[in-house]
């Protein structure tokens, strides 16, 4: 935290300066990048498909996105006549919203110093202050709360919208988004327990020294591999797009929204894509460090800071453009039976190395320990699984008796029917025969 | 304090007001709305009392994740548009006595032991690393008391809501 959070000491114009100047920076840099990451996934995916993409709006159709929108903005807004009018003109609101405020909390530039006090300031209107509009002590955990509410504005809008296609989608969002909330805080918390703070300042500067501290190497690969599947999974993305699955669902949650609402339903999701690629960059690839190539020191991280966020966003797309969709079953074992024990079990490891590493436990019993209980663990967790398997193919066992029983009822009555109008057929022939 | 006022009297009549829409209210989707509204009023309240950490676990947890549940069990059902008529029991009037009296005894509580107490004006602000602190140390007895209560709920309703 710098200087004096809660303005004991009073606001004055600087104050508000630096603030306004913040939010708006944030705001339109949030809006362009959102614009931005559109045409460069339509453009990307269509030079994977061997397609040209759009080419038209603006040199290598770059305007494209821009042109959508304003056309958007003269379309009729529709409303089914059974939905629910306030909270159908709510949802899409929240997701934009909560899109937005995920992003206040990533420092975007500032000279970050290994082992300096407070480092990464610069100075606005004669206040230093941080690159971030917000730097709040819970940081991180702010990120976890917004894309918790983030699921009303899909769940409300499938809901509201009262009709059948829309609601599934939203079924499966809800179910989705709780699923790998948990993986996502759990990856997150071998982060901080390294950074000792929840704040995304302290978080990068914490990987100020060097590519060897960054926390995708320091935490071990493994809580970040499991942050980019649980992200992917929360951002609604392939291959876990289940929500809005076109083949099976129409549009999913946005089936019946039209004009600006649809839109800003499509440019919360690509916010989130933006966002979350920037938390990435944030918690495990040194945020804005880098090296200072020549001149101005100040503009240098920055540019570090956006090249590894298009790396994500163009991996996202890479996603969509390869992997095939997650069946519904594959999605929810993915989520419960493997990445979350995986997140617990390395945590638990970590802070075991950690704590060896600071002398507060002897390596030898640590490691012994350390494989016994994971044994143990590991023991557990095969049985309940095994368990739950056997009882599922059991019950799926039962049914298939049942049906086949059915079958031969049904096939009985079928013969029995067809014997008797067998029967009946040779009485009539036999009496027309006699006449 | 003024200012403090003010907020305070503007998210308190927000949050009185959604509780009690929350129980006249004739649509369920609208009335887990208003619960949310509740709850995250009494998010801000938390800010207020500069009780960061509490004030996030009430977002993530109660907004979050409960009352996403309560939605989504509701859309897995039935997932009613518009009102309906049975929604309010028959047995209000008697909610409505345990409510006043639960209410006029916590009133009373409150009331007795802090009378006209004032806040202090540069109050000690608890961190978020205070609070962990605490949790591990002072209280870590009572904190994995409170885990395996909730693990022996967990396994209860796996229990419950298996057939075999």
């Amino acid at each position: 935290m710098l200087g004096d959070p809660l303005f004991r000491n009073g606001v004055d114009w600087g104050d508000f300066a630096v603030m306004g100047v913040k939010v708006v920076v944030a705001f339109v840099l949030l809006l362009v990048a959102t614009m931005f990451m559109v045409w460069f996934e339509r453009k990307f995916i269509a030079d994977m498909q061997n397609r040209i993409g759009p080419n038209v709006a603006g040199p290598w159709g770059i305007l494209q996105t821009f042109a959508d929108g304003v056309k958007f903005f003269f379309k009729e807004d529709l409303r089914p006549a059974n939905a629910d009018p306030l909270v159908f003109r709510l949802a899409p609101y929240i997701s934009a919203v909560t899109a937005f405020l995920a992003f206040s909390i990533v420092p975007i530039g500032g000279v970050f110093r290994d082992g300096e006090a407070d480092t990464g300031t610069v100075t606005l209107f004669g206040k230093v202050t941080y690159l971030q509009v917000a730097d709040p002590p819970i940081g991180i955990l702010l990120l976890l709360a917004v894309s918790s509410i983030a699921v009303y504005g899909v769940m409300l809008a499938g809901w509201s919208s009262g009709s059948k296609y829309p609601l599934l989608g939203s079924v499966r969002a809800s179910a989705q988004a709780i699923s790998y909330e948990a993986a996502l805080g759990m990856s997150v918390v071998a982060v901080v327990l390294l950074a000792g703070s929840l704040s995304t300042h302290d978080i990068t500067a914490g990987q100020a020294g060097g590519v060897r501290t960054w926390y995708v190497l320091s935490a071990g690969i493994v809580p970040f591999v499991i942050f980019l599947i649980a992200a992917t999974a929360e951002l609604n993305r392939p291959p876990f797009d289940l929500v809005e699955a076109e083949q099976e669902l129409v549009g999913g949650f946005h089936t019946e929204y039209s004009s600006i609402r649809f839109a800003l339903f499509f440019l919360a999701e690509f916010m989130n894509v933006v966002t979350m690629s920037a938390i990435m960059v944030t918690l495990f690839f040194g945020g804005p460090a880098g090296p200072v190539l020549f001149g101005m020191t100040w503009f240098w991280p920055t540019v570090w800071f956006f090249a590894k966020v298009l790396v994500f966003l163009a991996m996202f797309i890479w996603f969509r453009a390869t992997l095939p969709r997650l069946r519904y079953d594959q999605l929810m074992n993915l989520g419960w039976k493997v990445l979350i024990p995986l997140a617990l079990g390395w945590l638990l490891v970590r802070a075991t190395i950690l704590q060896v590493d600071e002398g507060t436990i002897d390596p030898v019993i640590a490691i012994i320990v350390g494989i016994l209980a994971a044994g143990a663990c590991f023991l557990l967790f095969t049985a309940a699984l095994t368990a739950g398997d056997r009882a599922y193919e059991r019950d799926q066992a039962l049914q298939e008796q049942a049906l086949q029983e059915q079958a031969l009822q049904e096939r009985a009555v079928q013969d029995q029917a067809l014997q008797e109008r067998a029967v009946q057929e040779q009485a009539v022939q036999e009496r027309e025969g006699s006449r | 304090m003024v200012a403090q006022n003010i907020i305070f009297g503007f998210i308190a009549s927000i949050v009185a007001l959604s509780a009690f829409r929350t129980v006249t209210t004739r649509n369920i989707v609208h009335a887990a709305l208003y619960l949310v509204a509740v709850l995250a009023g009494l998010g801000a309240l938390y800010v207020m009392l500069t009780a960061e950490f509490v004030a996030t676990t009430q977002f993530l947890v109660y907004i979050g994740a409960v009352m996403v549940l309560f939605l989504f069990g509701i859309m897995l059902t039935r997932a009613p548009l518009g009102h309906l008529d049975d929604l309010t029991g028959k047995q209000w009037p008697v909610a409505l006595g345990v409510a006043t009296t639960l209410g006029a005894v916590l009133i009373y509580a409150l009331v007795d032991a802090f009378h006209a107490a004032e806040l202090p004006t540069d109050p000690v602000i608890y961190r978020t690393a205070d609070v962990g602190d605490s949790v591990f140390s002072t209280y870590l007895i009572p904190f994995e008391a409170v885990s395996v209560l909730l693990l022996a709920a967990l396994i209860g309703a796996v229990v419950l809501a298996r057939k075999d």
